[in-house]
């Protein structure tokens, strides 16, 4: 493994402890009380996963979404800013690059992948999925189907997220008898979804990133203006492709460094034969140190 | 880079100023109190 590869899996695996750090919630079954899941964490990381010391952005959006035409009628001024503009805030800084650093379920599917069997190319169409997921099941159906009282749900959490049925259904359904008991239909449901992404997982790479994930939609859309950034030096490219055969979300880097589908793992500057592939975080860099890149 | 720089800037004035207003409106209690509950609709309950 490449010392890039190496490095990344460190921060992986930190990330994936960092962000689940009460153990002895875990140990006991239940949720993490800790005041730190007011914030949002960059990664899809389920809060309701026993050990989670952070807030999911997504689940935090969807249930701003869902009550905010209740808290509209009670005359409330609680928008759902915060969970908006700590998204930004995250999407400014990095793009799409916690979901290949720091994202547990990123790491998992890459875990997965390992397995050796027949690999499958996840068509590009496929990918286009991932902003109808975001605009009907994260943000129009939360905020327009209501009950009597004004209260939405959150449809992705409650119909779709795989991680959130490995990180809190299954580990809680596992651990405290008075959820198991409750477990029916919706549980069934979400498990499939689950096993299927899982066996997804192993002959195609990061279906889940690739097809369905909201926040890497969401931090997608940063790629074009984040602090961290690709560049590559197209005097030196020689178009041989090395980089997309290497990329996990298969696209040619030359073509467009601030593509949305970028996750940022680095792979292609690695394996670039011309090292054309640069990152960097351009706060640091000055205008006369730019050669010719895109 | 300049346009690049711009948006960037214009973006991150945004997001810290919604930041801002939502701590003022009390979002982040609102935010832990969601997230230090189960929600039953992630663990597949509803």
């Amino acid at each position: 493994m490449r010392k890039t590869e190496r490095k990344r899996r460190l921060f992986q695996i930190l990330a994936a402890f960092g962000f689940n750090l009460d153990f002895p919630s875990l140990a006991r079954g239940e949720i993490s009380q800790a005041k730190s899941k007011g914030i949002c964490v960059p990664v899809l990381n389920c809060y309701s996963c026993p050990a989670a010391i952070g807030a999911c952005p997504i689940g935090a959006l969807q249930n701003a979404l869902s009550s905010l035409r209740f808290n509209l009628e009670a005359g409330q001024k609680k928008l759902g800013f915060y969970v908006i503009g700590s998204l930004g805030l995250i999407g400014l800084a990095a793009g799409r690059l916690p979901c290949s650093w720091l994202c547990p379920f990123g790491l998992l599917q890459e875990l997965i992948y390992k397995i050796p069997l027949p690999k499958i190319q996840i068509p590009q169409k496929a990918t286009y999925l991932r902003y109808l997921v975001l605009l009907s099941l994260v943000i129009l159906l939360p905020l327009l189907l209501v009950d009597a009282l004004g209260f939405g749900a959150p449809w992705f959490c409650k119909w779709l997220c795989p991680a959130g049925t490995l990180e809190a259904g299954v580990l809680l359904a596992l651990l405290n008898p008075g959820i198991r008991s409750q477990l029916g239909f919706l549980f069934a449901w979400k498990l499939s979804i689950l096993i299927i992404f899982l066996l997804w997982m192993a002959v195609s790479e990061r279906p889940f990133c690739r097809t369905i994930c909201p926040l890497g939609t969401i931090l997608g859309f940063f790629n074009r203006v984040s602090v961290f950034r690709m560049t590559v030096n197209l005097n030196n490219c020689i178009l041989c492709d090395a980089c997309q055969r290497t990329c996990p979300v298969n696209i040619k880097i030359y073509k467009n460094p601030d593509s949305s589908q970028c996750i940022r793992c680095l792979k292609c500057e690695t394996v670039c034969p011309t090292s054309c592939v640069a990152h960097g975080w351009w706060i640091k860099e000055r205008e006369s140190d730019q050669p010719e890149t895109i | 880079m300049k346009k690049r720089k711009f948006w960037f800037f214009c973006l991150l004035i945004i997001a810290v100023s919604l930041i801002v207003l939502g701590l003022f409106d009390g979002e982040f209690k609102t935010v832990w109190q969601k997230a230090s509950t189960i929600c039953l609709e992630c663990i597949g309950i509803g």
